[in-house]
């Protein structure tokens, strides 16, 4: 059986052509929370709207002519194919003007590139997503489908953590993801007045996992680096192997191709061999200070 | 009232060299001044408007008590602030002064040297105030300075190359002078802007764009002294445009302390 | 080694003058011909027209951050070693325009720029040239994304090696097991002896050139002149290289305290990653007019020495020459065979010569290694 949930490789066309970027117009732009947005991108192709797929968890290069390239995942719902939703924190100078752009406005979008979440490495096994800030937009595609075929695999956990309860991304899905059968559970560094819920790094929401089977889960991380490497040594504490752990890295990235030398983490190209890596692939390489 | 973006040019101690090459960069400048109302510039026109001003250019260094106090006016006037050129972001050349006896020079030179009021030191303006950009180089790059303009109007934060001139000797092909021919040469701490002029008509760089990021003077220094330099001349090499620029000064002062601490 | 005898039948021998009229037989097939000459005070390789651009009588001498032009007591036309620039230079050029960007009335409208068509001739490739050839190309061309210029370039470049017939203090060709011989990789490859030269064509389109000159079977005294040549620059190498087990070393001593002294020594000025044949690494600048409406994106090369290489919002990965100085030694020396299956290295020596403080790797392998003396 062919991999229904493996990466796009590039036709190729796109393959002998890194450098075509096509142009998408905004379909819709979506305030999630304070200096943050969700832009639907619409190719106006019609061939390359065709023939665009991608795999949850990998990225595109979004371009703002004038102001620059960047790396962004996308954070739809895989099934979507008319617009491509992707999730995007004001950060600097690419993302401060997309953020002055509005619906029917057009930017380059190529795409999509690297690697994605080990969806049929979940089939039949638990999973555990843990996810920081803004880490939660890669992996919402992969949210998407795992409710999607939710038969397929065990029981189903997110644990977030944000700042502040009023950066919680997508927050109004939780309960339809409850609903259909992820257990959602989140954390804020800080609470504030109204706050019920769960305050302190979101490991904490590891070790307090009342019951899932070490042997038999996946993890699947994203979010600043720091969270990413207390979630893996939490997560090796409570018996996970390296090559249960899965998560998704981000470096400087100018061709996402692997032809500019800018990701590189060692031997790894993020951009190629990641961003999605399989923990013990990066495990040598990711406590090193300044690699 | 015209809603488009002011902008005022403001001349401290220079040679005018800076504001010279913006007026040198006519088409583009005209481009710019499409996008702005330019509200001061006394170099290209007498009409002067009063502050606030969207974006201030600054170019020359602070070299009397008048300079100090009209430059937290501008301050206070003005948005976005960028110095330009050496003068304005690390002293200019007149801050060889501050090594030296500044009374001195005007006693040589002035004939009624009372008349004279001028500070010890020229100091950069970020000395003085807070500077919101610093576009180096003596003189700026007219490009540069197009792209930062440019790039303040767009609500972009402008960003120039921090990389030392070797890269751009690299890019270009010229053949290293310091390795091929001997010639003392700032490029490897020095930050591009220029495009490596210098080195391609066979000299060394004179640190025009001042030091690049992180820079190491020590090992370059030192190097300069085991080919033979004589250390006055390291030093001398490091007093230029840039000279008080603060890695460049503090690399001079070491080298001349421990020269005293030798002898 | 492989005796006069014992080495391919098709060896012939040019006449100098033979030789010289290898320029219009190139330039009758289209070439554009790239090759050594003097300029700046060194050879460098650049456009030439005629065997009389070449750098008769030159050589060059070199130690680390130190490199001179001498003259020969002969009139040897490739009596030199290798030099500041690469092939590289003109298979992956330093600046490029990769795609372009047009406002429309609809939107953007961008378009990836086909590269111009080229066609060179490398004239005086040296075998560890050739091998750094060999090593761009698996980086560039096997996919699944390819570089379309070099691509281009390199598919249509005729490669003329020359057998180097000496050596210079900083080679190390012999450890990396790149030279000084050219093997394989090349279309024609020359060896200089008194007189002329022996040639001999590895390719269809080599041959086809080497029928065009006036050739003759080469002599054995003309073989065993282009073997004992050839040996002289075995001979010379005095530089090496341990390389056993080089890259379990490399990445099992990320935190040598080497890195700070080496560190305290680095002026992370970029110039070894510029003038070594391999590297790769480039950054994509935003070009555009004065109205903004047309923006090309420009390619240039860029170097794991510059500052903001690493840059991600909120501060640079590598912010420090140690990091820095780490990333170059341990990409060309170990993770590159992960990433690629060779060294980066090829043992040219250009990075010692052309370090301005005269850095050597060699020397920083050997400190790894624990061997430093
Ligand atoms: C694989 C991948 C996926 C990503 N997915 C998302 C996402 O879904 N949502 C989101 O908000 N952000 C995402 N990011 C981060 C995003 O790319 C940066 O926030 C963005 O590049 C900042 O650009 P800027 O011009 O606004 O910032 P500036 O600080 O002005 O940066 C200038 C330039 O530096 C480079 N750069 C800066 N920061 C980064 C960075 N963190 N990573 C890579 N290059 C950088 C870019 O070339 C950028 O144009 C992702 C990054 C990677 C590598
Ligand atoms: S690392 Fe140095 S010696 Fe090795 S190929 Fe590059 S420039 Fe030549
Ligand atoms: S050594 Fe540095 S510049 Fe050279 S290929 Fe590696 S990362 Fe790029
Ligand atoms: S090793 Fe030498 S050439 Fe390379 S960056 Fe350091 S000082 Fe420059």
């Amino acid at each position: 059986m062919s991999d229904g949930y493996a990466s796009r490789m590039p036709t190729p066309e796109a393959a002998a052509r890194p450098w075509q970027t096509h142009t998408v117009a905004i379909r819709d732009v979506r305030r999630e929370v304070e200096g943050v947005s969700t832009y639907d991108l619409a190719f106006l192709d019609d061939t390359v709207r065709e023939a665009y797929r991608f795999a949850p968890g990998q990225f595109n290069m979004l371009y703002l002519p004038g102001a620059g390239e960047i790396a962004i995942s996308v954070s739809d719902d895989p099934r979507n194919t008319e617009a491509y939703g992707h999730t995007i924190r004001v950060a600097g100078n690419v993302t401060r003007t997309l953020a002055g752009l509005g619906v029917g406005e057009t930017l380059g979008l190529r795409g999509p590139f690297g690697t994605s979440w080990p969806l049929s490495e979940c089939i039949g096994r638990d999973v555990v997503i843990v996810c920081g800030g803004i880490g939660l937009a890669p992996l919402r595609p992969a949210i998407c489908t795992l409710l999607q075929d939710r038969q397929q695999f065990g029981r189903l956990n997110l644990l977030y953590g944000a700042r502040s309860s009023d950066t919680l991304l997508f927050e109004r899905e939780y309960d339809d993801w409850s609903r259909q059968g992820m257990d959602v559970q989140t954390t804020v560094d800080r609470s504030s007045p109204g706050w019920l819920g769960n305050v302190g790094v979101v490991t904490l929401l590891l070790d307090q996992l009342p019951s899932f089977d070490p042997h038999n889960t996946v993890l699947m991380c994203c979010g600043p680096e720091v969270m990413m490497k207390f979630t893996v040594m939490a997560a090796l504490n409570s018996g996970l192997s390296e090559q249960q752990i899965w998560v998704s890295m981000e470096r400087n990235m100018q061709c996402a191709v692997g032809l500019c030398g800018h990701c590189q983490l060692g031997p790894t190209f993020i951009c190629k061999d990641g961003p999605v890596f399989r923990y013990d692939k990066i495990a040598p390489f990711i406590d090193v200070e300044g690699l | 009232m015209s809603s488009k973006p002011t902008l005022g040019v403001f001349k401290f101690a220079s040679c005018d060299g800076c504001q010279l090459s913006l007026l040198a960069a006519e088409d583009h400048l005209l481009g710019v001044a499409a996008e702005v109302e330019i509200a001061y510039f006394l170099e290209a026109t007498s009409h002067i408007q009063p502050g606030p001003y969207d974006i201030a250019l600054i170019e020359g260094s602070i070299i009397t008590s008048h300079d100090a106090e009209r430059i937290q006016q501008i301050r206070r006037d003005s948005k976005f602030l960028i110095t330009i050129g050496a003068c304005a972001t690390s002293g200019g050349i007149q801050a060889l002064r501050n090594w030296a006896d500044c009374n001195e020079f005007v006693r040589s030179v002035y004939a009624t040297p009372d008349y004279i009021s001028t500070l010890a030191t020229s100091t950069a303006i970020a000395d003085h105030v807070q500077v919101d950009f610093e576009l180096r180089g003596c003189p700026i790059n007219q490009y540069q300075l197009i792209e930062v303009i440019q790039s303040v109007l767009a609500g972009r934060r402008p960003r120039t190359p921090v990389h030392s001139v070797c890269l751009d000797c690299k890019r270009r092909g010229t053949v290293c002078v310091m390795v091929a021919q001997g010639t003392t040469c700032l490029g490897p701490v020095t930050q591009a802007g220029c495009g490596a002029i210098c080195p391609t008509y066979n000299r060394g760089c004179y640190g025009c764009y001042g030091p690049a990021a992180q820079p190491n003077l020590v090992s370059l220094t030192g190097q300069f002294e085991s080919s033979g330099v004589p250390r006055e001349q390291v030093v001398d090499s490091l007093r230029n445009f840039n000279g008080y620029a603060p890695e460049f000064r503090a690399e001079s002062e070491r080298l001349e302390a421990s020269r005293e601490s030798t002898t | 080694m492989a005796t006069a005898t014992e080495m391919g039948t098709n060896e012939r021998f040019l006449t100098e003058a033979a030789f010289a009229r290898i320029f219009e037989v190139l330039e009758s097939q289209g070439f554009t011909v790239v090759g050594p000459t003097i300029d700046q005070e060194a050879i460098v390789y650049d456009r030439i027209r005629s065997v009389d651009d070449l750098p008769r009588g030159w050589t060059d001498e070199q130690a680390p951050g130190q490199y001179r032009l001498q003259r020969r007591d002969d009139e040897a036309l490739f009596g030199y070693v290798v030099g500041p620039h690469s092939w590289k230079r003109f298979l992956f050029p330093p600046q490029a325009t990769v795609s372009k960007a047009d406002k429309t009335e609809t939107g953007w409208q961008f378009q990836a720029v086909e590269p111009e068509p080229a066609k060179f001739a490398f004239l005086g490739v040296r075998a560890c040239e050739l091998a750094a050839i060999r090593v761009q190309d698996r980086v560039f061309m096997p996919g699944p994304y390819v570089d379309p210029i070099y691509q281009q370039r390199r598919d249509n470049a005729l490669l003329i090696a020359v057998n180097c017939t000496q050596a210079a203090r900083t080679c190390f060709c012999t450890s990396m097991e790149t030279g000084p011989k050219c093997t394989s990789g090349y279309d024609l490859a020359l060896t200089e002896i008194a007189n002329g030269f022996i040639i001999e064509a590895a390719t269809a389109e080599g041959a086809e050139i080497l029928s065009a000159l006036e050739s003759d079977d080469a002599s054995i005294q003309q073989r065993q002149a282009g073997q004992t040549a050839r040996q002289q620059a075995v001979d010379q190498i005095e530089r090496r290289m341990d390389t056993t087990d080089i890259r379990d070393l490399f990445l099992s001593n990320l935190e040598h305290p080497r890195w700070d002294d080496v560190a305290s020594r680095c002026l992370s000025c970029t110039n070894c990653t510029m003038v070594c044949p391999t590297c790769f690494c480039s950054s994509v600048e935003e070009v555009s007019d004065l109205t903004g409406d047309h923006v090309e994106r420009q390619r240039q090369w860029d170097s794991c020495f510059n500052v903001d290489f690493s840059y991600m919002n909120g501060g640079n990965v590598r912010d420090n020459t140690r990091s820095r100085y780490r990333q170059w030694l341990t990409h060309k020396l170990a993770s590159w065979i992960d990433q690629f299956g060779s060294s980066g290295c090829v043992g040219c020596g250009r990075c010692i010569t052309w370090c301005p403080v005269g850095i050597d790797l060699t020397e920083e392998v050997a400190a790894i290694r624990g061997d430093a003396t």
